[in-house]
């Protein structure tokens, strides 16, 4: 089955000569939750832009349910919302209104009951009647969320959406996302948090220089690159690792105060009890323990580097 | 491909711009009335003084078809292109591209509502000249009709600008440079007539002329040209502006990138 989203071999060069897209293809199923990473100028937002409208490719076409987004652009329209990585909002007209308005443009009748529901998913029912500029970064935020969804789209496109989010906030958005998800949209986030894509996502996207390195399910790509460190602080500085614990993989930092041991979150034996148990057997004593994913972050710059030699050889060749 | 208008875009487009004028009603008809009512003390006391009448109409009368020009060219091209230009400098233009209207129902829902708003302005402007002098209008259909026309074609001008500008200097530049002088030298308050032969040639090149013209002989049954003349020249306006606005859809010119 043709997936909600065909793009094909779509690339994009500015008029001031910037390849922001190079021959990207992809398809979208139905429902699924796509995150889109990549560094700064990567393409990411080119890449959504032309889908909705806002940038004329260069190349390549794109089919939103099946209609061509420039010749059948009504039709694809219909089906999608964009939350715009830049905050852009009428300053002086309420949340209420500024989310009539967006169910006008596509076309639909007036339906206050729905935007209720839309406005308390979000934790905006409260400043329904507050003007956009009385409003927080976060809550602005949500307000475009709540307009990208104020007529019922199939396919959600979020931008950047937890950027200037609080932790709770964005907790709370991940659950707005989930429920969106039970509702069948199809949704395509872009991110710099690992945690997001991770929490979120069902296919993360690669993106660097306006090309797709790489689109695999979430679990493929975490387990390929799952590990964590777990860092010891130590009571007393040790001159060497004990020879009772050589073999494990640990590793003692300059200060002789810090163990570090790598292990696979997916493992069934993480080794982190025993390790530990063997450590106070040692008489060592633990004063603080630590760790820390390796992020997504880091993946995808090891990619990301990856490509970049890649395309050097490329170059070269 | 053909489909239908999409009514609640244009509806929504509409009334949000006309909700932007309500908010502000008092700034926007009290400048026009408090300068109208300037304008009737110095062109209609000081100049009427010497001036008694223009063709047998008395010279208070006569400038108010003018006024109503005057400040419905102003109106028009002003809100029109500020209306299109605001959401370009806010960012919030985006909404307009990516949702399902087109060239058809932007162009209605700002270039109506800008028409809407500077023909409630001219109309409260011959209210208030109804406290200064006695106005007869002869023909109240055909005033309203180059009210309309008017109103719609310097709104579709305005529309245009405002998609053109990129700046707020820009924005005001034309409305300064351009509208403004071809109203005061299209007759506004003084009849072509009245001119020396050759610059009467010269200002029959004003296409304001015409629309001050036929504007006039629909109050006064007096004209400068004929009216026919009038009406095909503000009928062209639309057009020409029309397909400019359509062209620039089409292309996404300093729209899309
Ligand atoms: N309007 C534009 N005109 C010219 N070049 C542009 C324009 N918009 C983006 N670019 C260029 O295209 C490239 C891709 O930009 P894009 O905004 O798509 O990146 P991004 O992946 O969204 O980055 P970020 O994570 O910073 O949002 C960049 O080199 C950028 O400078
Ligand atoms: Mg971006």
């Amino acid at each position: 089955m043709a997936g909600i989203i065909q793009i094909d071999n779509l690339s994009k060069q500015y008029g001031g000569g910037t390849r922001a897209l190079s021959d990207v293809s992809m398809d979208i199923e139905e429902g699924e939750i796509i995150a889109l990473l990549g560094p700064n100028g990567a393409g990411k937002t080119t890449l959504i832009s032309i889908i909705c409208g806002l940038v004329v490719p260069t190349g390549g076409t794109v089919r939103v349910g099946g209609h061509d987004i420039r010749t059948d652009w009504r039709a694809a329209r219909r089906m999608i919302g964009l939350v715009p990585q830049e905050i852009a909002l009428e300053p002086f007209e309420t949340v209420m209104n500024c989310v009539r308005f967006t169910r006008g443009l596509y076309g639909e009748g007036r339906d206050d009951a729905y935007i209720e529901q839309v406005l308390r998913s979000l934790a905006l029912w409260d400043k329904r009647d507050a003007m956009t500029k009385e409003l927080s970064g976060g809550m602005k935020r949500r307000v475009l969320i709540a307009k990208a969804l104020a007529h019922r789209p199939k396919v959600l496109f979020l931008d950047e959406p937890t950027a200037g989010v609080d932790v709770a906030l964005r907790r709370e958005m991940w659950q707005v996302v989930e429920g969106l998800r039970k509702d069948g949209v199809t949704i395509i986030l872009t991110t710099h948090y690992l945690e997001e894509a991770e929490e979120m996502a069902d296919r993360i996207g690669v993106i660097n220089h306006g090309r797709l390195l790489l689109v695999k399910p979430k679990d493929e790509l975490m387990g390929e690159f799952g590990r964590k460190t777990l860092t010891i602080e130590l009571d007393t500085a040790l001159e060497a690792i004990p020879s009772a614990l050589a073999g494990r993989g640990l590793e003692l930092a300059q200060d002789g105060r810090h163990l570090r041991y790598d292990y696979d979150t997916r493992a069934d034996r993480t080794g982190i009890a025993r390790l530990l148990g063997d450590l106070a057997a040692q008489g060592i004593t633990v004063r603080d323990v630590s760790t820390k994913q390796s992020s997504l972050e880091e993946v995808f710059i090891s990619l990301v580097d990856d490509g970049d030699k890649n395309s050097a050889a490329e170059d070269a060749a | 491909m053909m489909s239908a208008i999409n009514w609640p875009g244009v509806w929504a487009i509409f009334h949000h711009e006309m909700m932007r004028f309500f908010r502000t009603i008092m700034q926007s008809l009290l400048s026009p009335v408090v300068s109208t009512t300037l304008y009737f003390v110095v062109f209609g006391a000081a100049i009427g003084g010497r001036i008694q009448s223009v063709e047998g109409v008395p010279y208070g009368a006569f400038i108010v078809p003018g006024l109503m020009m005057l400040t419905i060219l102003q109106q028009s091209v002003s809100n029109a292109s500020f209306g299109i230009y605001f959401p370009k400098f806010s960012g919030t233009i985006y909404e307009y591209l990516v949702s399902p209207v087109g060239w058809i129902e932007v162009t209605m829902g700002f270039v109506g509502a800008a028409a809407a708003k500077s023909m409630m302005i001219a109309l409260v402007i011959l209210l208030t000249s109804f406290f200064f002098v006695g106005v007869h209008i002869l023909h109240p259909f055909w005033m309203l009709a180059f009210l309309f026309l008017t109103a719609l074609g310097f709104s579709l001008l305005g529309f245009i600008i405002g998609l053109w500008a990129k700046s707020f200097e820009q924005l005001q530049l034309v409305p300064m440079m351009v509208i403004t002088p071809l109203v005061f030298l299209g007759g506004a308050f003084y009849s072509a007539n009245m001119l020396p032969p050759f610059w009467e040639g010269v200002a029959k090149l004003n296409p304001v002329l015409y629309l001050i013209s036929g504007f006039r002989w629909s109050f006064f049954g007096l004209a400068d040209v004929p009216v026919g003349v009038s009406l095909v020249a503000v009928a062209i306006m639309v057009g020409v502006c029309l397909a400019i606005i359509r062209w620039i859809f089409a292309t996404g010119w300093r729209l899309r990138e």
